[in-house]
């Protein structure tokens, strides 16, 4: 899960200095627009980014995804795991584009959210580096599929 | 039993790694107690009302010898040279230090045990039937699935943060012995009919039961879940849970509370829905896996009915009265002729419920190894089992329970109470609980009719949280806080069996004395009013709750 | 009176603040009333001790004894094994809990 250097990379703020804390596990160009609430979206047809809170249904993005290019997934405190699940109801609809956890994003929490599907990261509190890397390089393997691309133990042993 | 192979292991070791450094970065400042203590909770660790308490995961209730001596060794190492049997078939110790968690958590590894999700907002230990794989009235032995289960829940991404902690039982029989209907999810495995004549296993599924302050009894929302979609259907319960369970308010972010308030068709409806949309995703593990697991619980090979003992313990044990009545009551019928499963109790009349030293697990391991295939389990009722013993080495397993204070006959009867650690250990309980206990346990043995009053489950609480199942007990009982003084009610026609049923408090409170009166003046009132063969639940229930009111309060 | 307790970080055992330092024996706790949130933000903050909070106590025979039966058990140790408590050769000390 841990490419290195696209870890170095992934530290890289946005240029206006207010999120220098990003991290960012895509190659593509950041996108750089400001994201509006779910309903806001689901009504302007030219809104390109979106911010899902925990109690949104993720699910109404689902029909617009092909607009979409960035999804930040609130979380104002990091035990309302929620977010969890709109990240994977996404990306098992098919979508794609940046998925970015925002708010109370804690390290200890940065493997399971990338499992989820995360591929960005905008905390509150900037992340130590090296923590980051430990961390998401900690899980010699997983047990279950979820939204990454990692093959769960079970299937490793009949493979 | 199940084995880890290389994955289970690296999956165990980096699990001890992270929490290393956990401990590591908190010792430091880097990590805030608000941050840090979901992040214990999830490797069991608590703050309690002495020192940290540390929650040792025992999957489905099930150890070798060698793990129970491991157990043993961290009583000593680390603790006090005991530790406490838990109503969820794990094991806790009350004196831990955080310094020392790694290094447990290292010990624990290297016997293929670990202490993950066992507290926490997150899937926990899942439990099981004491005696699967054993008992004589079981469709198949649930604790593959249960394994299965384990696996899935360990580290799933997406169910870490639930709004509330979340408890899996998995049984395989009719006789329900694990108080399935009252955990969050209930499986029981059944047996149907299916197309060509032949029978096909399933997965009943039961959600929203639980005890705390709002108990409430399962529903089945599923009675047959094909077993090549356990998982998946599994995965549609917690997402809508995950998503939909309350988070404004702790007291109802259970699942029982969802279930509940969107009623059992609704949620079963979204869980449907939910499943039929994951079965495209790719999340049920291949049934070779299954199939892979079951091969670890493969019967041991028994020997024949007949064959004598090479235990060397003289023929006249057998005679002996106490272990006649030993046997009589702690013994449970095994599906291969010959045997039995053993119930070492844990509840000596004037004993604390659950509590084992380091000696006594010492003594069950070496028991479990000679003549037990090298197997025990952990019950919710706070016992041990040795689940394959071979009639013949009975006088010598008794003998040697007997020397050690493991042999008090009582199983299911008044003198084997579960109690929760109460206010002597657990800074969430209002009284204590294990007082009250022994006083029970020593009127009765001192009255003599423990015997008479035949099986009756008494289970205490220290506070509403209900650890002590206080709510399925035949006779229960809550410790509360009145005014700073210890007060206990008194509850009457609880079950968790599968004839499950809620306890109705009988009126007022008791004081510390008045509640072992009061428990006593309700089996005076069974003991008058039974008819022949009715155990106290069956006669409570014929008579309601006023002939014991009336004996109570008038 | 007031007096502060919590648990030692590295050890969780039980703690009193003492004026200057913490002490295992709730007999060492000061009054700290009015200072409570000062001490406890700064020990916090030090990592001296976890999760301190302040309690009511009376003055009983010149030392401090809490008003609530969960800070005595906490003072002592478990009723139910006297052993282990802080004073495992006093027959009496089971009346100063309850």
């Amino acid at each position: 899960m841990t490419d290195p250097a696209t870890t170095t990379e992934g530290l890289q703020g946005d240029g206006q200095g207010h999120n220098s804390g990003l991290l960012r596990y895509r190659h593509d160009a950041i996108a750089d627009h400001a994201a509006v609430t779910v309903d806001a979206f689901v009504e302007q047809d030219d809104a390109l980014a979106v911010r899902i809170e925990p109690g949104d249904e993720a699910r109404e993005l689902i029909p617009h995804l092909d607009r979409v290019k960035l999804v930040e997934v609130n979380f104002p405190a990091f035990g309302d795991g929620r977010g969890y699940s709109s990240a994977r109801i996404l990306r098992e609809a098919g979508y794609e584009g940046e998925l970015r956890a925002v708010g109370d994003v804690l390290v200890d929490q940065l493997a399971y959210m990338r499992r989820c599907g995360f591929d960005s990261f905008d905390p509150d509190a900037p992340l130590d580096a090296g923590d980051v890397e430990a961390a998401l390089a900690r899980w010699p393997d997983v047990y279950q599929s979820a939204a990454d691309d990692r093959t769960p133990i079970w299937t490793k042993r009949h493979a | 039993m199940y084995r880890y192979d290389t994955y289970d292991q690296a999956m165990v070791d980096a699990r001890v790694e992270e929490f290393r450094d956990q401990c590591r970065r908190r010792l430091e400042g880097k990590l805030t107690e608000d941050q840090f203590k979901p992040l214990r909770l999830m490797n069991g660790l608590y703050l309690q009302l002495h020192a940290y308490m540390l929650r040792v995961a025992v999957p489905y209730g099930t150890l070798s010898g060698d793990q129970m001596r491991a157990l043993a060794d961290i009583a000593e190492k680390y603790d006090r040279g005991y530790g406490h049997f838990t109503t969820r078939q794990n094991i806790q110790y009350n004196w831990i230090k955080l310094e020392d968690a790694g290094d447990i958590l290292a010990d624990l590894a290297s016997v293929e045990m670990h202490a993950i999700q066992t507290s926490g907002n997150c899937i926990r230990n899942i439990s099981s039937d004491h005696f699967a794989g054993a008992a004589a009235d079981e469709v198949v032995d649930p604790r593959p699935y249960a394994e299965l289960l384990r696996q899935w829940s360990s580290f799933h991404p997406e169910f870490a943060y639930l709004p509330r902690k979340f408890k899996i039982a998995v049984i395989a029989s009719k006789t329900d012995r694990a108080a399935m209907k009252l955990h969050d999810i209930g499986i029981r495995i059944v047996e149907r009919a299916n197309e060509d004549g032949g029978a096909e296993l399933g997965a009943s599924f039961y959600v929203g039961g639980g005890m705390g302050r709002t108990p409430m009894i399962a529903p089945c929302i599923n009675e047959f879940v094909p077993l090549d979609r356990l998982i998946t259907y599994a995965e549609a319960c917690l997402r809508v849970y995950n998503r939909h369970g309350r988070r404004d308010n702790k007291y109802k972010a259970r699942i029982k509370i969802l279930v509940h308030e969107l009623g059992a068709e609704e949620y079963t409806r979204q869980v449907e829905a939910e499943y039929a949309h994951l079965l495209d995703q790719g999340v049920e593990p291949p049934f070779a896996e299954l199939e892979r697991i079951r091969t670890f619980f493969a019967d041991p090979e028994f020997r024949a009915a007949e064959e004598a003992s090479a235990s060397g313990e003289p023929a006249e044990t057998a005679s002996e009265p106490a272990f006649r009545r030993w046997v009589q009551r702690n013994t449970n019928p095994h599906k291969a002729p010959g045997y039995v499963s053993a119930v070492i109790s844990l509840k000596p009349v004037g004993g604390i419920p659950g509590d084992a030293t380091a000696e006594q697990m010492r003594l069950m391991a070496d028991l479990a190894e000679r003549y037990g295939f090298d197997e025990l389990r952990v019950m919710h009722t706070q016992n041990i089992v040795l689940p394959h013993v071979h009639k013949s080495d009975l006088p010598a397993v008794w003998r040697a329970l007997d020397g050690a204070g493991l042999s008090t006959p009582n199983l299911d009867q008044i003198g084997d109470i579960i109690a929760c650690p109460g206010l002597d250990y657990c800074s969430l309980a209002n009284a204590r609980s294990i007082p009250v206990a022994q006083k029970i346990s020593e009127r009765f043995e001192a009255s003599g009719k423990g015997e008479a009053l035949g099986e009756l489950k008494l289970k205490i609480s220290g506070c509403i949280n209900a650890c002590g199942h206080h709510h399925a007990g035949h006779i229960g009982i809550l410790g509360v806080d009145r005014k700073g003084v210890e007060n206990y009610q008194l509850s009457l026609g609880g079950s968790e069996a599968e004839d499950t049923a809620l306890a109705k408090i009988t009126g007022p409170g008791f004081s510390e004395d008045g509640i072992v009166d009061a428990v006593e003046t309700a089996a005076d009132v069974y003991l008058r009013e039974r008819t022949e063969g009715e155990r106290f639940l069956d006669t409570y229930r014929r008579i309601g709750m006023t002939p014991f009111k009336e004996a109570l309060y008038d | 009176m007031r007096i502060l307790t919590g648990n030692d970080l590295k050890t969780g055992a039980v703690t009193w603040w003492t004026g200057s330092d913490w002490s295992l024996h709730v007999e060492d706790a000061i009054d700290v009333t009015g200072k409570e949130d000062e001490i406890a933000r700064r020990e916090e903050s030090a990592r001296r001790v976890n999760v301190p909070y302040v309690i009511d106590a009376e003055l009983e025979g010149g030392s401090p004894r809490p008003a609530h039966i969960k800070d005595r058990v906490r003072a002592l140790g478990p009723t139910v094994r006297p052993d282990l408590t802080l004073k495992p050769a006093d027959p009496d000390i089971g009346k100063w809990v309850i």
